[in-house]
């Protein structure tokens, strides 16, 4: 209940909701230094490699696992084959990012797809379609991946499509509710009641008012889709050489932890630096898209 | 309940036999045999070692055959720890795991709840911030980067706790492994656990219970805690997933027998029954412990049903 | 002379919020005496929930309460914005106690209803275990729960809301306060649950001889339940008295205001001969209760065969409580749920009709919702949410007409043509139902389903909105279906009524018949609940 009177902001066109959300997502100190540094590291990955002084296998036979410093180009210290560590680690930094994008983008069509459909169509299909998600969550998962690792090899391929495949579980569920809580607003029916075609309706008032969820999921899958790949590789199941990635370097440097920590810290750094600013990111873009939670 | 318990556990079979046969063909479908690889072997023992594992006939039989010794609980033989088969080895680790899994579970609960509530009463306060900004930190850190910095920190520069081992689960080598595993789920639990509290203490039965002239201590332990604790018991399937996967790095990593261990061997010798008697082991205790925490909350919870 | 109970002396609260502090409570006093019910109305954003609930210290942390609460009904004289919070503590729920406007929500859901009563005894008084198990199931017994011995074990979702809020009640009443603050304890049942729950509280009252504090927005309930009233706007008072005197003779424009917002007048009748524009005969609508995999699906019947005839010109109300099928009905006539038995709009007939089929139809039947924070579509702006219908039923229009008939449209209904570029969440209830209008006229409809367009409004808002339908309906010979649950709405509305009751047509006829001489014991029965008593006397 409200009362009538009349508004005191004297513009005439008006703030949309998203508007409004950016600027409250611009007011969160922690979210814009996440997203800032985590434009750094980005870009630090693209064209990083090719400002380093070495290339990804070139060994300098003056410098076996020689520490940090700065007068031979070895910023970050070098590993047991002489190899330089800031180059390979944002080499890696490129896997792990490509993984998180394709990964994600594979889990994000599935999801949406599937939980649209199955939101939309409701009645048996909805079911039907979500008792085989139930089924498919109750699955070690995890274990299924190393498996197919086990079974068809260390393909990068595979890791896109196997965590893209575990991944869309979750995107589902949160579009199926989105979609049926929004199927059962007045808005919808309103435009129904105008005669507004299906297709018209699914893309002017359904996904628009879908995307904000959708859009907080996809920046907190990123996160748990690099975690993955690295968990896969550190176990040495994930990606191989000559390719590498955070998790393998991680695995090379905790077992020369002893002698040469910066290999286990400087892998270690960039990769818990990337996944913190994305959850800061995520929670930051939640609050700022459903102010009430926090 | 005893009908719901009983349907629970017949909707628990299905998928575990797809668990099972999702695994089975998946092994078959791998390029090679299991004893290539090795040196040679003359043709006549190869065929004789195909003909013991029943790999001679085809797939379907060798099937119903597994399928069959599963059910007496025989996961076959593994291929290169030729002295055992695989249900000794997993039952040799499972102990061990079994172990170092409820620490962690415990320790979880018993520090990530209690922060979770402190955080939610004291909201928006430097303590919620502090507490917050570390479990997100939690949440964001994966356990195979803090298990190598804790060893590196307590093991080797200070030498407090030992670096790796077993030792029959005497505490020092506990610590370590079972801070590791935990701190990812304090910090789940902590999140979830104030998100919880937060929405429960604006509701209205709290209202109600403070028109009652409770005291607000009355107030938390009656009426606030056991509703905003039912998120995280739901949650505790996941919890114990996420354990589980992570004590595979863990026992890795601090080298503690547990099955987490033979599995990752397992997996890079590519000794196949051993990586598919482990999946099978690991589904079926996810498959059933995911069952005991729905009837838990179905306990926990009388708004739900029992005649579904 | 009544000894006073409760002082509430120049009360001002203020709240705490980003952009500065607002008050929302300003220097407001009343006194409520011994035994008697003040009444405190107001309209949503009056203050009125504020200052009570002030009174039991039950504020938010972001309010900041000044001025001073005396309570008399204890030790003397205290006040209760000082007082330590352990007295605090034994007043609430002992001296005063209060029930709230949620009874869906305000249980424990975890705890048994016998041990939430309990609960209180054991706090407040010697009573324990069995003698506490006894004096609960006593409250249930005089709260009039059906099978009170069973509901002692029960938790709250197996209740209903009018039972939950008996419940609420008892729990009240266990220590026999001296003050009972009921804040809008009926808003959210049935009319004739309400009648139910005021008239146990009227012979509660009377048994304890307790106060009662009413906070209401209903001006119905106040004539017929409280000795004085106090009339609240802006967190301040505006007026207050007798209850017979203040009716009789309101002293402020605003409370005039107020009594004169209940709906006056009656529709003229249309000729005889009007044409029929919509008829439905034997109109069914399912829906599927259980929707399992192998299992048959069982249905439930929400509109059970209906016939309805509705002529040029007209306006049929359609008045029911909760789950009478009203609002499914509305909406299986415009299609936008599938049902069974025919449908004729002007001499086509419906039932058939796939979604293409219906389309070139839609833009002359169209509808406004109840909900006006959920009916427009938060994402678009004003503008665009008037336009869509024409894109769809005029897609040759240029963008420059298109927005000439928006601004037609929006002035239709009394809003400034500037709004257009704006979006939904900028505007108030009433502006919003307005906008929800000015979507339908934009097409030029013949006919317009209004499901409760104005339950979700404040009475004055409501009064504004109902002016403005009659104005629309005469300029422009639109016929109306109105669904609503509110009589007096529908009496000065509607030509004829249908009263629904589980799927089906209780009674139907002239509305100034159907009002005059109700046939049917349960169109009487939500009359007495709706205090039309002229009518049901």
């Amino acid at each position: 209940m409200t009362t009538d009177t009349a508004l005191s902001t004297p513009d005439l066109t008006g703030d949309s909701l998203d508007r409004e959300a950016w600027r409250r997502l611009r007011q969160n100190r922690a979210a814009t230094a996440s997203l800032a540094l985590l434009a750094l590291v980005a870009l630090a990955c693209i064209a990083g490699p090719w400002l380093t002084p070495w290339a990804l296998d070139e060994v300098d036979w003056n410098a076996f696992l020689a520490a940090p410093n700065l007068d031979d180009g070895h910023y970050a210290g070098t590993d047991a084959n002489g190899r330089d560590l800031l180059t390979r680690v944002l080499h890696g930094g490129r896997v792990s990012l490509s993984v998180a994008l394709v990964a994600t983008f594979v889990s994000l069509v599935i999801g949406v797809l599937y939980g649209a459909v199955a939101g939309y169509l409701g009645g048996r299909v909805d079911t039907l379609m979500m008792r085989f998600v139930d089924i498919m969550y109750s699955l070690p998962f995890m274990f299924l991946v190393i498996l197919l690792m086990v079974v068809f090899g260390r393909n990068i391929l595979l890791i896109y499509a196997a965590i893209g495949a575990v991944e869309w579980l979750d995107m589902s569920r949160i579009v199926r509710g989105q979609v049926l809580a929004l199927k059962r607003r007045e808005f919808v029916e309103a435009a129904q009641a105008l005669g507004v075609r299906r297709h018209t309706i699914v893309t002017r008032h359904l996904i628009p008012n879908a995307l904000g969820p959708v859009i907080v999921y996809v920046t907190l899958t990123v996160p748990k889709v690099i975690l993955l790949e690295s968990f896969l590789s550190f176990l040495g199941l994930g990606v191989q050489e000559p390719l590498t990635s955070w998790g393998v370097l991680i695995s090379e440097g905790k077992d020369m932890m002893e002698t040469a920590p910066w290999m286990l810290l400087v892998p270690s750094t960039f990769l818990a630096t990337t996944l913190l600013c994305l959850n800061f990111l995520g929670d930051g873009l939640r609050d700022a898209l459903d102010p009430k939670t926090r | 309940m005893l009908r719901y318990t009983l349907t629970r556990l017949l909707q628990a079979i299905p998928t575990l036999w797809i668990v099972i046969t999702l695994s089975f063909f998946l092994m078959h479908l791998a390029p090679g045999g299991p004893f290539d690889g090795e040196r040679q072997l003359p043709p006549e023992i190869e065929a004789n070692l195909l003909a013991t594992y029943h790999l001679d006939e085809p797939v379907w039989q060798q099937y119903l055959i597994y399928m069959g010794n599963l059910l007496q609980g025989d996961l076959g033989p593994s291929f290169k720890y030729k002295d055992f088969t695989v249900t000794e080895l997993v039952a040799q680790g499972f102990p061990v795991s079994l172990e170092l899994g409820l620490w962690a579970i415990g320790l979880a609960l018993l520090i990530g709840l209690p922060l979770g509530v402190i955080a939610a009463l004291k909201r928006n306060s430097t303590v919620d911030y502090l507490v917050m900004g570390t479990a997100l930190a939690g949440v964001a850190v994966p356990n195979f980067v803090i298990a190598p910095l804790l060893a590196l920190v307590f093991g080797v520069f200070l030498g407090w706790l030992p670096v790796g081992g077993w030792n029959d689960g005497a505490w020092p080598n506990l610590v370590l492994p079972v801070v590791a595993l935990s701190i990812q789920q304090i910090a789940y639990i902590a999140r979830m656990m104030r998100a919880s509290m937060i929405e429960i203490l604006g509701s209205h039965f709290i209202r109600t219970a403070r028109a009652k002239g409770l005291t607000e201590t009355e107030v938390i332990w009656r009426h606030a805690l056991r509703p905003a604790m039912l998120p995280v018991v739901s949650y505790l399937g996941p919890a114990i997933a996420g354990i589980i996967t992570g004590s595979v790095v863990i026992e890795q990593i601090f080298g503690i027998p547990g099955i987490g261990r033979y599995f990752v061997q397992a997996a890079l010798n590519r000794d196949y029954t051993l990586v598919m008697g482990t999946v099978v082991f690991y589904g079926a205790l996810i498959v059933l412990l995911n069952l005991l925490v729905d009837l838990l909350y179905s306990a926990l919870d009388p708004q739900i049903r029992y005649d579904d | 002379m009544p000894t006073p109970l409760l002082e509430i002396d120049r009360l001002r609260v203020e709240f705490d919020l980003p952009g500065g502090s607002v008050a929302a409570v300003k220097d407001l006093s009343f006194t409520v005496h011994e035994g008697e019910t003040l009444a405190l109305v107001g309209e949503s954003g009056s203050g009125k929930s504020v200052s009570s609930t002030a009174a039991l210290g039950l504020l938010p942390a972001l309010a900041r309460p000044t001025g001073a609460i005396r309570w008399h009904g204890g030790a003397g004289n205290e006040d209760l914005l000082r007082v330590a919070p352990k007295r605090l503590r034994q007043i609430r729920g002992n001296e005063i106690s209060m029930i709230f406007q949620e009874p869906m929500t305000s249980l424990n859901p975890l705890h048994r209803v016998g041990r939430q009563i309990v609960e209180v005894l054991a706090k407040h008084t010697v009573l324990r275990g069995r003698d506490a198990r006894a004096r609960a199931l006593e409250l249930l017994e005089q709260v009039g729960l059906p099978e009170p011995g069973r509901r002692l074990a029960s938790y709250s979702h197996e209740l209903s809301g009018g039972q939950r809020q008996r419940v609420m009640i008892a729990m009240a009443l266990a220590c026999e306060p001296k003050l009972l603050i009921a804040d809008e304890p009926t808003t959210a049942l049935d009319v004739t649950v309400q009648a139910q729950i005021l008239s146990l509280l009227k012979d509660l009252q009377r048994r304890y001889g307790m106060a009662i504090l009413f906070i209401t927005h209903d001006l119905g309930i106040v004539r017929h339940f409280a000795d004085r009233v106090c009339v609240m706007r802006g967190g301040e008072r505006v007026e207050s008295g007798e209850t017979a005197a203040l009716f009789a003779d309101p002293r402020h424009a605003y409370t005039r205001m107020l009594i004169d917002a209940e709906p006056h007048g009656r529709k003229a009748p249309v000729p005889a001969d009007a044409p029929l524009l919509l008829e439905a005969h034997d109109l069914r609508v399912r829906f599927p209760l259980n929707r399992r995999l192998f299992r048959p699906t069982t249905y439930f019947e929400a509109v059970r065969g209906i016939d309805l005839a509705i002529r040029r010109g007209q306006t049929v109300g359609i008045v029911g409580e909760s789950g009478s099928g009203k609002s499914t009905l509305g909406r299986a006539l415009l299609r936008l749920l599938e049902s069974r038995g025919e449908i004729r709009f002007g001499d086509t007939a419906l039932d058939g009709l796939d979604s293409a089929g219906m389309r070139p139809l839609r833009s002359r039947m169209q509808v406004v919702f109840q909900d006006p924070f959920g009916s427009l579509s938060p994402r678009m702006t004003v503008g665009e949410i008037v336009g869509e219908g024409l894109r769809v039923h005029a897609p040759e229009l240029g963008r420059r007409e298109r927005d000439a008939l928006v601004q037609e449209a929006l002035h239709d209904v009394a809003l400034d043509s500037t709004m257009r570029h704006r979006y939904p969440h900028e505007f108030s209830g009433g502006q919003r139902q307005r906008i929800a209008i000015a979507r339908a006229l934009v097409l030029k409809p013949k006919f317009l389903l209004l499901d409760e367009p104005t339950s979700a409004l404040d009475r004055s808002v409501q009064a504004t909105v109902i002016a403005l339908l009659r104005d629309l309906q005469e300029r422009h010979g639109l016929t109306y279906l109105f669904i609503s649950h509110d009589l007096a709405v529908v009496r000065a509305l509607a030509d004829s009524v249908l009263v629904m009751k589980d799927g089906v047509v209780v009674e139907q006829g002239d509305t100034e018949a159907l009002f005059q001489a109700p046939r049917e014991a349960y169109t009487r029965e939500l009359m007495r609940a709706a205090f039309l008593e002229e009518a049901a006397a």
